[in-house]
């Protein structure tokens, strides 16, 4: 679907691809500076320990050491969200063993690694809490000294309606559990970054950043500088996923390193570390409970999340709130209550990945449908299209809904899968499996309270002809210079090749928050195409008298500016641009974006609204062998509505990398802890931190994948445009489950669903038992008093009608969305 | 990224010279061939050799020869291994064992020599130095305990070459050159099943070449499971090799089990009691229900330990299945993401 356009929806190479498969990118690691230091971390072992002393006599004295630094060069904490500032660039206190606790520079990495076992540390080992359930049964000793109480972060509860009376009202309530296993993001790309201070004393970071400007912030924290002194660059990101989204203790280290030696610091992390950087998928067991009426409506639903968030703070809050955000989006769900709780444990922290904290409990709703579909004996898609969520509404938690195309991706699934004649069909061992998810175009809040743009976007032509385009935003691989270029280009009628982006430097471009949530086409790309708008403007009112015809009649393609009656009377880009120029002075045009301002107005209500929500339906065909339990994968079906499609090339390219990554996640992805008999050790270490031993599909167990793209243009998205980047993945776990009973009969409620898991199903029916594997119990969680919304029908106002300080957040609120 | 530890680098260009020096430089000494596998046991200090000889240079290595059987030198690459239509038509088990180790851009290094010398391997011991140390490391390098079962006397890492299965149910030898006393043996014999004295090549020795014997009449094949279509080590290997008679009875036959101990595992009984048989359902069942129990893992590799031990069974019959003429490419498409054959 072109539609007139000059370049949107058509098939191109991206603009970085040459680049990218030349080696020509250079990522964070192939940066290196004269008289460069290399920098490795001495990591704890211990889970949980506080560092008495540190001894770094021999490490120091050892040669080619240049600089040896443990928590006390470094005390100020930072964290990426505000209310959790928790993490020391080395740390006092180890909270999981591989959390770094001192630093040595080097003339080289060898000698660096060699001096740390110089090290001597003294420890307090402390005891580990080491589950969730640990850490509720705990309160001492804290992993941190803020929370809620004892080990628990942060709870919450939310009740928008009647849910009680909704679940008494039904025909049939389902009462389930489900368990998510955490996982890792596993970019190709390690973290890296290199620091170094100018004669003047600036510094500057080159980092594998998402968020180059919350890095900033926290640098101008933690090394007490004035934050228009420091300069901080994400280099193209070899994959993200969430993963690089946080500020890193081995960047505040570089930073201060460099600025003690006066010369150029560097590390490069090696896999191992990577997974101690972790912020991957939490752990979350979960209970819904869902009434229905027999003809497959939902009356309400009672979620419960408990949420094992590791180490640190992290996007935890976020997290925790998102766990229950996205459940109204889909589907009608007039009455909802939502209760989580994140706790800390000693485990590397969990953040964002692909898909924030809203896939878990995608997970338990997409089975709980399956199931209640299987009982009312109601085909689970003719059901599904039957409680959609209308379009252009507003949901009972407060999220305002514009397009909605979950209708037309089910019936395209269904219809290329051959569902309605194989569902049910096909042979013992072989089925296919249903599930639908939602995500965000963006989160609706910044992370920390502001009311400035979020994304900014800056243009410069010159009499060249060529455009250069400055923001932000951040290039993980996902594609967005190819996208920011794109929009620039289709507005000024040139080729992408015409124009320079620069992205990603708070030195040299406007704030954009980052490449996270889904935001960065939504964002960005309404800010590029005001921006180039504008500038569309200046140069037409230059040519408007040059050619003597009306500015508005003026058309700007393939490089040319004309008049549309006459497309003869125009001029080449680059000329028009000259007449420009000549007549305003030197051109530059500016464009920015913020977000609606949201209808929820209760606290919490700030994790889940944006301008536009995306939407999934796949179908899943597995093989599962009876005897052995062996799980296979053949084919993928997946439908993505997403507004409208820029490049189809990344978009197809984004919803095939989400299937990859959901099938490692349904199938054997987990990040797991080893603890060893108390007996003869404390240890509680990462069970496989290394990239062969956790595991990811290979390409050779990609299944062939058939994607379509729904395009139902969004009125706030750009050009119609919502996200491809996270909400493809959403389905395919749960759809994987569901095929998996159409299979062989028996429910797997976790993941990742591994044959020994299937085969205890199949032996626990052949028992005459429940033919199900999953967690049994919900543990007792003492839950706060909920915050009681009403929804939009029973006359609310997104307000909290028991908040004590209601009168605060209604200002408070106000402040935020003004 | 990780380093390598200092060494001293040789790369003698003959076999003789690489015996003199192996005789010279003592166990501190170790060869190395594609380094697959010791450069990253290196780089995690599992194996720190003060000496590393290079043998890329020695052209004697990777020489191969036709005569009543096959004579493979150690030093020939997997991909050669598997792209040999010598190995592909006679040696079955072989060619479908070599093409399934590790990856392609692995297999284009590694060599045959390396794999059948392969080092065992642990989810204790294949670790970086920082993650051993905090575990207080293990038997197997610079610990005391066996964290698969600590109160085990010996090292249980386990034996994880796919070509050393294939090449015992092949009846392969084994030759190893030293300064003085070269000598041949069973593959079978190169091994111990200790997860540390895994080999019984000594210190001086190196292990210059393969000889398969005639193959006329037999039939081999090997099936591995692992969690991926690629990349993974095995977590259980079947060989298996029949030679049928006029009749379509079974006149010989080996199985042997990778992955499953220290050391690969013959399993005779059950290889014994196919002989005069016809490979009946029956009869295919009780081999693999025997060859099945033979299968003690534990607790140091992918997938739960029960499980793996359950589905030893299975795998041995699909083996034999496929020995018997059954078109078994469906299952070893599902579990393995190969086609042989077409």
């Amino acid at each position: 679907m072109s539609d007139g356009f000059n370049l949107i929806g058509k098939a191109r190479r991206r603009v970085d691809g040459r680049s990218k498969v030349t080696a020509g990118t250079d990522f964070a690691d192939d940066l290196s500076l004269p008289r460069m230091l290399h920098c490795k971390l001495l990591r704890s072992p211990h889970p949980h320990a506080r560092v008495k002393s540190v001894d770094a006599s021999k490490a120091e004295a050892h040669p080619g050491v240049h600089l040896v630094m443990d928590w006390t060069d470094l005390p100020i904490e930072f964290g990426i969200l505000p209310v959790s500032q928790d993490e020391q660039g080395l740390t006092e206190i180890a909270r999981f063993a591989g959390d770094p606790v001192a630093a040595v520079i080097a003339e080289d990495e060898l000698t660096a690694f060699e001096a740390l076992d110089l090290i001597d540390v003294d420890y307090e080992v402390l005891p580990v809490i080491a589950e969730p359930t640990d850490s509720l049964e705990n309160p001492e000793p804290r992993i941190h000294d803020y929370g809620e109480e004892g080990n628990i972060h942060k709870r919450v509860s939310l009740r928008f309606g009647d849910v009680d009376g909704a679940l008494e009202g039904a025909d049939e309530v389902f009462d389930d559990i489900f368990f998510f296993q955490g996982n890792t993001h596993l970019p190709m790309e390690q973290h890296a970054s290199l620091a170094a201070v100018d004669p003047q004393g600036k510094l500057t970071l080159w980092s594998s950043t998402q968020t180059p400007h919350y890095v900033h912030r926290a640098l101008a924290r933690v090394m007490e500088m004035d934050p228009a002194h420091i300069r901080v660059v994400a280099q193209p990101n070899g994959g993200g996923f969430g993963g690089k989204s946080d500020v890193f203790n081995h960047e505040m280290v570089v930073c201060k390193a460099a600025r003690v030696l006066g010369r150029p610091v560097k590390i490069a992390l090696t896999r191992e570390e990577v997974f101690y950087c972790h912020r991957g998928r939490h752990p979350v067991l979960m209970r819904f409970r869902t009434g229905v009426t027999k003809s497959g409506k939902i009356t309400g639903t009672k979620l419960q999340t408990l949420v094992d968030g590791g180490a640190y703070g992290s996007y935890g809050v976020a997290s925790l709130f998102y766990t229950g955000a996205l459940q109204t989006v889909t589907y009608d769900l007039p009455r909802y209550q939502f209760q989580g709780c994140r706790v800390f444990t000693n485990k590397a922290p969990c953040g964002p990945k692909r898909g924030h904290g809203t896939v878990q409990p995608r997970f338990g709703q997409e089975i709980q449908l399956d199931k209640i579909a299987h009982k009312l004996e109601l085909d689970p898609a003719e059901m599904r299209l039957n409680m959609l969520a209308k379009p252009n509404s507003l949901t009972a938690n407060y999220l305002r809904i514009g397009s909605i195309g979950l209708g037309e991706c089910i019936e395209r699934v269904v219809k290329a899968s051959g569902w309605n004649e194989r569902y049910r069909n096909l042979p013992d061992g072989k089925g296919l499996g249903l599930a639908c998810g939602s995500y965000l175009c963006g989160a609706g809040v910044a992370i920390y309270w502001n009311d400035m743009p979020h994304s900014g976007v800056q243009l410069q032509v010159d009499r060249s002809g060529s455009v250069t385009v400055f923001c932000g935003c951040t290039e993980i691989g996902q594609g967005s210079d190819d996208v920011l270029v794109g929009f620039v280009a289709e507005v000024l009628g040139i080729e992408p090749f015409d124009v320079r982006c620069v992205t990603g430097d708070t030195g040299m471009t406007p704030v954009d928050l980052g490449s996270y949530s889904s935001r960065v086409t939504m964002m960005m790309g309404n800010a590029a195409i005001q921006a180039a708008e504008r500038m569309r403007e200046q140069i037409a009112t230059a040519v408007a008298k040059e050619l003597e015809v009306p500015a508005g009649r003026l058309v700007f393609a393939n490089r040319r500016v004309f008049d549309a009656q006459d497309p003869e009377k125009g001029m080449p880009f680059r000329k028009a641009v000259n007449r420009a120029e000549a007549m305003l002075g030197t051109l530059g045009s500016t464009g920015s974006y913020a977000p609606p301002r949201t209808a929820a107005r209760f606290k919490g209500g700030g994790v889940g609204p944006s301008p536009a929500y995306s939407y999934t339906a796949a179908v899943v065909e597995v093989d599962v062998d009876r005897t052995t339990g062996w799980i296979s994968v053949p084919k993928v079906w997946v439908a993505h509505d997403i507004g409208r499609t820029l490049n189809p090339v990344l978009a197809r390219g984004q919803v095939e990398g989400s299937v990859y990554m959901g099938l490692g996640e349904a199938l054997m992805e987990e990040q797991v802890y080893r603890k060893f008999p108390s007996k003869l050790s404390g240890a509680y270490v990462h069970k496989e931190p290394s990239m062969l031993e956790y595991k990811s599909p290979t390409a050779l167990d990609m299944p062939e994948v058939f994607t379509e793209l729904v395009e139902d243009p969004d009125p706030n998205g750009p050009m119609g445009a919502k996200e491809v980047g996270q909400g493809p993945l959403l389905p395919i776990m749960p759809a994987v489950a569901n095929a998996v009973f159409d299979a062989v009969g028996v429910r797997v409620d976790e993941v990742p669903i591994t044959p020994e898991k299937i085969l205890r199903a199949l032996d626990r029916k052949a028992k005459g038992e429940e033919g199900r594997y999953g967690p049994e119990s919900f543990p007792e969680v003492r839950w706060p008093e909920p915050l009681e919304v009403p929804p939009p029908w029973d006359g609310g106002d997104g307000r909290a009608v028991n908040d004590p300080d209601r009168k605060r957040a209604a200002k408070l609120a106000e402040v935020k969305s003004s | 990224m990780m380093r390598l530890p200092r060494f001293r680098y040789l790369a003698p260009t003959t076999t003789q010279e690489v015996a003199e020096v192996l005789a010279s430089e003592g166990p501190d000494a170790m060869v190395v061939a594609g380094g697959t596998d010791l450069l990253p046991n290196m780089k995690r200090r599992q194996q720190t050799p003060k000496t590393v000889v290079g043998l890329k240079g020695v052209a004697a290595l990777r020489e191969s020869q036709n005569g009543t059987g096959l004579r493979l030198g150690a030093g020939l690459t997997l991909t050669e291994i598997g792209e040999d239509p010598r190995v592909r038509e006679h040696y079955g088990a072989l060619h479908q064992a070599a093409v399934q180790v590790a990856s392609p851009h692995l297999r284009n290094m590694a060599t045959l020599g390396g794999n059948i010398c392969l080092d065992t391997r642990c989810n204790y011991y294949d670790q970086n130095y920082e993650w051993r140390k905090s575990i207080n490391f293990c038997m197997k390098k610079e610990g005391e305990t066996c964290w698969v079962a600590p109160a085990s006397k010996r090292c249980l890492a386990v034996s994880s070459t796919d070509t050393a299965p294939a090449l015992i149910a092949l009846g392969a030898k084994v030759h190893l050159l030293a300064a003085r006393e070269s000598r041949e043996l069973s593959l079978e014999e190169l091994y111990n099943n200790d997860g540390i004295s895994y080999l019984t090549r000594r210190p001086h020795e190196l292990l210059t070449r393969v000889e398969l014997p005639d193959a006329t009449g037999w039939k081999s094949t090997y099936w591995k499971l692992r969690r991926r279509g690629s990349f993974d080590f095995p977590v259980l290997g079947v060989a298996a090799a029949v030679k049928f008679d006029a009749g379509g009875g079974v006149a010989d036959a080996r199985i042997v089990l990778g992955a499953v101990a220290s050391s690969p595992i013959v399993v005779s009984e059950a290889a014994e009691m196919l002989v005069g048989k016809e490979l009946t359902d029956g009869v295919i069942e009780e081999a693999a229900e025997k060859a099945g129990r033979k299968a003690k893992p534990m607790d140091n590799t992918d997938f739960v330990l029960h499980w793996r031990k359950r589905v030893a069974q299975s795998f041995v019959g699909y083996a034999l299945r496929e020995l018997r003429g059954d078109d078994m490419s469906e299952t070893r498409w599902n579990t393995a993401k190969i086609r042989f054959g077409d």
